[in-house]
């Protein structure tokens, strides 16, 4: 599965559209996490536990968008964006949208 | 007297440590900074070059950082009188420039990036409205050539 978040995948030619894909994940942080993160608003610095939480959140979006388009049959995803939103207090919503296609 | 300990703790701990780390952040930024030179990362759609092009992925990067308690006293501070509020533009500064840095390492053996696109979040914002840690997330697509 080829993914890229520009119209097209250079050298190849797309052959067909599956319209859009998307995938979801809404995380929460957990109470470990969230002591360490309070500790370091006194410090400053990096939050390694979220950075990590993020992108295995993200991850996971990812992976049921490749999952969506492999089901209808396409082999790679074009123009993908990403966007978050904070659903709750301490909750976060990350949410994956590309174009499914099939190219040659 | 036990309560002015308890006020100034945080933002003493706070100024050392949290000035000791923002040096140390920007010395590593500019190290590896000057080591990515050689990979151009733009915000155009098409690939400089369209020839030799083997293989195209999407490459990603974030990075959560939080200011320190002093520097969001002096912010809190900025917010009556108004103006440049500098303590949270190094920490915007540093975000997205780390986040760049981690997505270019993640596009290891790229000749380019092209299509940048950066996000940013706040999360943990506390009641007052004040931010107190920020996510920036940056995600290209990497451009491989024979």
């Amino acid at each position: 599965m080829i993914i890229t978040n520009i119209e097209s995948i250079p050298n190849r030619k797309i052959v067909d559209h599956f319209g859009v894909v998307s995938g979801s994940t809404v995380r929460a942080k957990h109470v470990g996490r969230d002591l360490m993160a309070g500790l370091k608003n006194v410090f400053g610095g990096e939050l390694k536990g979220y950075t990590e939480l993020l992108s295995e959140s993200r991850e996971e979006a990812m992976d049921r968008m490749t999952a969506q388009a492999k089901s209808l049959g396409a082999n790679a995803i074009v123009n993908v964006r990403f966007s978050t939103s904070s659903v709750a207090a301490g909750a976060a919503e990350l949410y994956v949208y590309g174009t499914a296609v099939k190219i040659v | 007297m036990v309560d002015i300990i308890f006020i100034l703790t945080p933002i003493l701990l706070g100024y050392i440590f949290g000035s000791i780390a923002e040096k140390n952040h920007y010395k590593s930024i500019q190290e590896r900074e000057k080591k990515f030179m050689r990979l151009p990362t733009i915000s155009l759609k098409t690939p400089l070059n369209p020839d030799n092009i083997t293989r195209s992925r999407l490459v990603v990067g974030n990075v959560v950082i939080s200011v320190d308690y002093f520097k969001r006293v002096l912010a809190g501070l900025k917010n009556i009188f108004g103006g440049n509020v500098t303590s949270y533009e190094t920490l915007v500064d540093r975000a997205r420039r780390e986040a760049i840095l981690r997505l270019k390492e993640d596009a290891k053996g790229a000749s380019e990036i092209i299509n940048l696109k950066l996000e940013t979040s706040s999360i943990n914002k506390s009641a007052k409205g004040t931010i107190g840690s920020i996510e920036i997330f940056a995600y290209g697509t990497a451009i491989y050539r024979k």
